[in-house]
């Protein structure tokens, strides 16, 4: 068990040094040139900029400091941001996305359960029928859409009843995070629905479901004991890839809800070339969702009895 | 199946984790509400004005990269440090040049003279003196600042040499025979040197405060001193500020309003236009798309040119098939800029381009346009078609070229790029290619001349003509085009160095006419700024020179609401 | 069970010899079967035949409705769909130099008055040069225009300029319509005075003859006198910003979007199938060190890197930058299928039946194409699928944050973002593309459904 956890350990610090690496060349491939601003600067000043971040040295040179650098957990200064520390920007805006993500996953993993359970419930009549169509909703409309209309009808709410129901941006207190939160999560929750309600439907099918019954079990017991926790197992599997992909595809509602993530700040980041933070982001990112695939790993061994980690 | 769906049981079974789940949430929910207060520093729901606390919220498109005088570039830092600081003179509300720092001044072609005033002080209680200027001109000219616009100090004597690190700072034209005097000597006579000082570059900055941030500073609201009308109480990054009246100020009287809250930083037009909605800030730029919906809610909507011309850039390299006459002449008399501002950008304010000066200059008693008005290039098809047959002989072309459009990634450019595209292609049958880059990739194909077009604009850094006027010297860096004529030079030369203002203006003139009559660019529009401000404010002053919008004297007066 | 009624016959003794009554169930290979499974699900025959409707919109549409999705109807900019289209025939623009003593001022304070009749060329107005109670020197005004009628002070509505002189000539974006136009006087400082006049103008769609005939509303031959009514370009679905064709845009566009939808999925499950077969039909280190590799992709943050493959791969002048998109997806997304293919191959290896056509002298390459790719292809099938609507999701995406296609490359995701911005008052330009991602989104999902459904093997020859 141990020893599986150890080589996974090492696994994912392999895989962050792939992570870098891509990066760097990557990023260093990109035609265009960091420094330049819109007024052109002497062949001096330059010069000295690119002392400054150390654009002077060769390649990999460069490339040797900064893995060194990655290694202290240093990720540099932003070049947009001149007396800025990229950690500092990480540890400032990162927390914001987590918590946004935590919120949107809790709220996908809750609803997408309860709507599942309750679409199977309900097979085929109206509660079925009008979730599932929210479902469908939820999965085939672009999120930015979503996220547009969401806050509109806010100010509309708020403009009706003359008062602030719900605030239609920005961050500070929990009713902030509400409706970016919903966003969010929207497919993610829409997904897990789907997935929860064929569960369901299958576990209902099963032998020993109906050897409950015939056991002469309450309903009550049977739903709770074996046909919920049966058919939870497979959402699950997917919450971790769920995590990542929320956690990072936050940009569209950070955007649009004003909300100072840490998203916002690698697209703009990309705008202007600003190597020290596309390399942070990217390779803390990058380090976040190998933990999680781990972390999720060690949670499915502690649910399922049937799987073993140390197999 | 059919037996559990008649069994009401697991609905309250279904009811019961319903609960627990709502309970979590909540529970959850709470937790992370003060987590978030903890993380973010408070909440943001302040009101666009609230009266009782005599405040107003603005919003910020961006957040400054850093609030260092020395190195700061950009219009956003320019309006926060604005608010926050003040150098020797700056613009009033009647957009003249007035003492701030600087009680007097004389500027003589050798010399300028200022005397501080003896009550200005920093936000520490501490006085603002001669010595604090010298150090954050020297410190903007140092090498290894690298500023952007250290060039705006090259009047001053030896500032180059510094700059190139020839000669320590100390070398630098600058002394303050006393604390209150500061004397600068001129490198060249600058007639308008004194309306330079109003840029952040030419702010003070503190030694011994500068020292103890350790290259932190302006990095956040602690790391900066400040001698302006308000202070920063927090600066949340990427997430709001708030500017408080700075008690230290001298000129209190000035000065109404007791704290400023940026409470959203955004550059999403249709998320500012609904706080603006929701009474959430005071003031908000609007789109062509959000004019109706202005009008319906019947808003007070304003209008403000901020000085900025944008124009379609030639390259003028050799090589390079624009650098024909006759092939840039068919392209300038095909393009309608009046139908591009009137039926492409739609927004009020914007004046169609017809010169690289922008109409807000001014000449020796009159704005420059108006004491020399640009020639009249009226859009015409078969002069145009003309100019591209003798092109396309010269070049010994059979078919109209192919050019190569270099444009940013903004919205606007996009429109404006699919405009020249189409007009072109339809009218005189010549393909453009779009070349659509984020920001530095632009930058560096602009530099290397990558482009047989480019979109491209320029603001003002100072109030003389002059900040136009020499884009196109052979010796200008940012004359990306590189243009390259001995006749146009002569003319810079002599806007540059010689004194009276009439010979200089003419010179604006004859460099104007030069543009124009060789199509070294085409100006296509004059930006303008419409926007919408909250009906209870008064004094919000937008500007072209100077913090844009500067509300550092708006006050609240609800009654004539 | 339905009844029959029997009759003594029946229960006669068969003769020996006599063919057996044969009721052989039809022997239905494994695609037949499926086949005959999807077409028993009335879900995914409907998604079915909405994804070959949307492929016939965007293949066949251009061929019918022959409008250049690159042409700007600048007369029609932003019109929904059934706008009026009615033009009337006028001279062409001219610069207009008001000759002012020639026009009767109207009765008002101001004397603001309409000088020529107003129409989307040009409203031209024209007051008095004399206000009264003022110094001649300081008569400035600034001129608002409002498609509604101002209520109060302080919100006349657009402020379109500040003259110092007598007339004003309005050109800005002129719809057909009434327009409210308030002159306000200014005093010395450049503050509004009480005295302001509002005149309401009714504007009409003109075009020149020249115009009419450059774009092909009237025929060369065709004679045309000023004032004579004609109908403009039509647009079912209204136009867009420039005033391009909805329609026309949405076809193309829907080519660019489901190419990139459609043809991702299928390079990188191609690529994932063929990298997957052979690391699992290889094994040993080789497969280790294979799938090693892939997991160091999948851990790639999609977004993240999609943009900044996006941003090293480039989009070069003229180019619409789908190809970068393509190839940016590829790369990353091609460990999920190769995982998925070369678990179906580890079991599908130890199977029974590949080790009978083994010994029978099989070889790989047989072994490899005529059982192990068929037996997993209802897997790789149903991923595929799922994948469509994911990719695109991701143009979409890039088109919001600004790395989609580059213009005038139209795509329904750019569209969308570009819709957005008019929501409120052209609804119509943020509604079409949504609804065709949507669509089409929804058709590939439940065509996945069904696929899944019909080749699980588990529910062979049931239902």
């Amino acid at each position: 068990m141990l020893k599986y956890f150890a080589k996974r350990l090492v696994l994912g610090l392999v895989t962050i040094w792939f992570i870098a690496s891509a990066t760097f060349f990557g990023m260093h491939a990109v035609p265009g040139d960091p420094l330049a601003g819109d007024k052109a600067v002497t062949a001096q000043i330059r010069a000295n900029l690119a002392a400054k971040y150390g654009l002077d040295k060769p390649l990999g040179t460069q490339y040797l400091i900064y893995l060194g650098n990655i290694a202290k957990g240093d990720f540099g200064i932003s070049y947009t941001q001149e007396n800025r520390r990229v950690n500092d920007i990480i540890r400032e805006h990162f927390p914001i996305s987590a918590t946004l993500g935590i919120l949107a996953i809790v709220f996908a993993g809750l609803g997408g359960v309860l709507w599942g359970a309750l679409t199977a419930l309900y097979r085929n009549r109206w509660p079925d029928v009008v979730i599932m169509f929210l479902v469908i909703l939820g999965i085939s409309v672009p999120s930015f859409v979503v996220a547009a209309i969401s806050q509109w009808s806010l100010v509309g709410l708020n403009v009706a009843a003359g008062t602030t129901v719900l605030p239609i941006g920005g961050w500070g207190s929990v009713w902030h995070m509400l409706v970016p939160a919903l966003v969010l999560g929207l497919s993610t929750m829409a997904y897990l629905t789907r997935l929860m309600r064929s569960s369901m439907l299958e576990v209902v099918s099963t032998d020993y479901i109906r050897t409950a019954k015939a056991k002469g079990l309450p309903a009550t017991q049977i739903f709770s004991r074996h046909q919920l926790r049966n058919a939870i197992l497979p959402v699950i599997t997917v919450l971790g890839p769920a995590i990542a992909g929320i956690t990072t595809g936050g940009f569209v509602v950070e955007i649009v809800f004003a909300i100072p993530g840490l998203g916002r700040y690698f697209v703009q980041a990309i705008q202007q070339l600003d190597y020290t933070v596309i390399m942070g982001t990217t390779v803390f990112y990058g380090a976040f969702l190998v933990f999680m695939v781990i972390l999720v790993d060690l949670l499915y061994g502690l649910v399922d009895p049937r799987v073993r980690v140390d197999q | 199946m059919l037996a559990l769906t008649k069994n009401t049981s697991p609905n309250r079974q279904l009811a019961k984790f319903f609960i627990i789940a709502f309970a979590g949430v909540a529970a959850l929910m709470l937790t992370l509400h003060y987590a978030g207060r903890a993380l973010s520093g408070g909440s943001s729901d302040v009101s666009a004005v609230d009266e009782a606390a005599n405040s107003i919220s603005i919003l910020l498109r961006d957040e400054p990269p850093q609030l260092d005088s020395s190195r700061a570039t950009d219009a956003i830092s320019g309006m926060v440090l604005g608010h926050v600081m003040e150098g020797l003179v700056r613009m009033g509300l009647d957009s003249r040049l007035e003492g701030a720092v600087a009680k007097d001044w004389e500027v003589t072609p050798t010399t300028a003279t200022f005397w501080l005033r003896d009550n200005a002080k920093w936000n520490d209680g501490q006085p603002v003196t001669a010595a604090d200027f010298i150090f954050a001109w020297q410190t903007a000219l140092k090498p290894e600042t690298a500023s952007e616009y250290a060039f705006l100090l090259f009047a001053i004597k030896k500032a180059e040499a510094v700059n190139k690190g020839e000669l320590p700072s100390s070398a630098l034209g600058v002394n303050a025979p006393d604390p209150y005097t500061l004397v600068i000597e001129l490198e060249r006579p600058v007639p308008f040197f004194d309306k330079m000082l109003v840029f952040p570059t030419f702010y003070p900055i503190r030694e011994d405060f500068y020292a103890a941030t350790n290259g932190r500073f302006g990095a956040d609201a602690d790391q900066l001193l400040y001698n302006g009308p308000f202070q920063i109480s927090r600066w949340v990054h990427g997430s709001s500020m708030t500017f408080e009246r700075n008690p230290h100020f001298w000129n209190q009287d000035e000065i109404h309003l007791d704290t400023i809250h940026v409470p959203y930083i955004t550059s999403d037009g249709t998320a500012s236009l609904n706080f603006f909605k929701d009474g959430r800030i005071a003031s908000t730029g609007l789109q062509a798309e959000n004019l109706t919906e202005a009008m319906r809610m019947g808003w007070q909507i304003r209008q403000h040119r901020d000085g900025t011309v944008f124009f379609l850039e030639f390259n003028h390299r050799p090589e390079r098939l624009t650098d024909n006459l006759n092939l840039r002449r068919a392209v300038q008399r095909v393009l309608d800029m009046e139908e591009m501002v009137y039926k492409v950008t739609k927004l009020p304010g914007y004046e169609p381009g017809v010169s690289l000066f922008p109409g807000w200059l001014m000449g020796v008693s009159a704005p420059l346009r108006e004491e020399h008005p640009p020639q009249k290039v009226v859009p015409d098809l078969t002069a145009a078609k003309g100019y591209l047959a003798a092109a396309m002989q010269e070049l010994n072309l059979t078919e109209p070229p192919e050019l190569v459009l270099l444009a940013g990634d903004n919205p606007i450019s996009n429109i404006q790029s699919e405009w020249v595209q189409q007009s072109l292609k339809a009218k005189l049958g010549i393909d453009v290619k779009i070349d659509k880059q984020i920001f530095k990739q632009r930058l560096a194909k602009m530099t290397s001349g990558d482009f047989d077009l480019v979109l491209a604009g320029w603001g003002p850094d100072y109030n003389d003509p002059l900040t136009f006027g020499d884009l196109f010297a052979s010796w200008n860096k940012n004359n990306r085009g590189r243009y390259n004529s001995a006749a146009l030079d002569a003319l810079i030369e002599i806007a540059q160095t010689r004194l009276e203002p009439a010979v200089r203006m003419r010179a604006f003139g004859d460099i104007q006419q030069h543009l124009i009559e060789n199509a070294v660019l085409l100006p296509m529009y004059e930006r303008g700024v419409t926007y919408v401000v909250d009906p209870r404010i008064r004094q919000l002053k937008r500007r072209v020179i100077g913090p844009d919008p500067d509300v550092s004297r708006a006050y609240i007066d609800s009654s004539g609401e | 069970m339905s009844t029959t009624d029997l009759t003594p016959a029946d229960f006669q003794q068969l003769q020996s010899g006599a063919a057996a009554a044969q009721t052989p169930r039809p022997s239905l290979s494994y695609w037949a079967d499926a086949w005959r499974r999807l077409r028993a699900n009335p879900r995914a025959m409907i998604s079915m035949s909405l994804i070959v409707f949307l492929l016939a919109f965007v293949s066949i549409g251009p061929g019918l409705w022959r409008v250049d999705p690159a042409a700007q109807d600048l007369d029609q900019i932003g019109i929904g769909p059934g706008a009026d289209r009615q033009v009337t025939l006028a001279e062409p623009f001219q610069q207009w130099q008001p000759s002012i003593s020639d026009i009767a001022l109207a009765d008002n304070p101001l004397g603001l008055t309409l000088a020529m009749p107003a129409n989307t060329q040009a409203v031209r107005l024209i007051w008095s040069e004399q206000v009264p109670q003022q110094q001649p020197q300081q008569t400035r005004y600034r001129l608002y225009r409002n498609l509604f009628a101002p209520k109060d002070t302080g919100s006349f509505g657009l402020p379109l300029a500040v003259v110092d002189r007598s007339w004003f000539e309005d050109r800005l974006d002129l719809q057909p319509g009434t327009y409210h136009y308030t002159l306000v006087a200014l005093d010395a400082d450049g503050a509004e005075t009480a005295s302001a006049v509002t005149q309401a103008v009714d504007v009409i769609r003109v075009i020149s003859i020249a115009e009419a005939r450059q774009r092909g509303l009237l025929d060369a031959k065709e004679t045309a006198e000023l004032g004579q009514s004609l109908e403009l370009a039509w647009h079912p679905l209204g136009t867009d910003y420039l005033g391009r064709d909805m329609l026309a845009r949405l076809m193309y566009g829907g080519q660019v979007s489901l190419f990139i939808g459609i043809f991702a999925p299928l390079a990188f499950v191609l690529l994932g199938v063929i990298y997957g077969s052979v690391s699992g039909f290889l094994g040993g280190v080789t497969d280790q060190a294979m799938m090693r590799f892939a997991d160091f992709v999948v851990a790639l943050p999609f977004l993240l890197f999609m943009i900044l493959f996006k941003v090293i791969f480039g989009i070069g002048p003229g180019e619409s930058g789908i190809w970068p998109m393509l190839v940016a997806m590829i790369i990353l997304l091609w460990p999920a299928p190769a995982r998925l293919v070369r678990g179906q191959i580890l079991q599908i290896r130890e199977e029974g039946y590949v080790s009978a056509s083994r010994l029978l002298g099989g070889t790989t390459s047989y072994v490899v194409g005529r059982h192990m790719l068929p037996n997993t292809l209802g897997v790789i099938l149903v991923t595929m699928t799922f994948q469509v609507p994911s990719a695109i999701f991701t143009e979409a995406f890039l088109s919001f944050i600004g790395m989609g296609v580059a213009p005038p490359t139209p795509s329904w995701g750019a569209m969308c973002n570009e819709g957005i911005k008019s929501m409120l008052t052209r609804p119509h330009e943020l509604l079409f593309p949504a609804m065709l991602i949507s669509i089409t989104v929804l058709a590939f999902n439940l065509l996945g459904d069904g696929l899944r459904d019909a080749l699980d093997a588990r529910m062979r020859g049931s239902e």
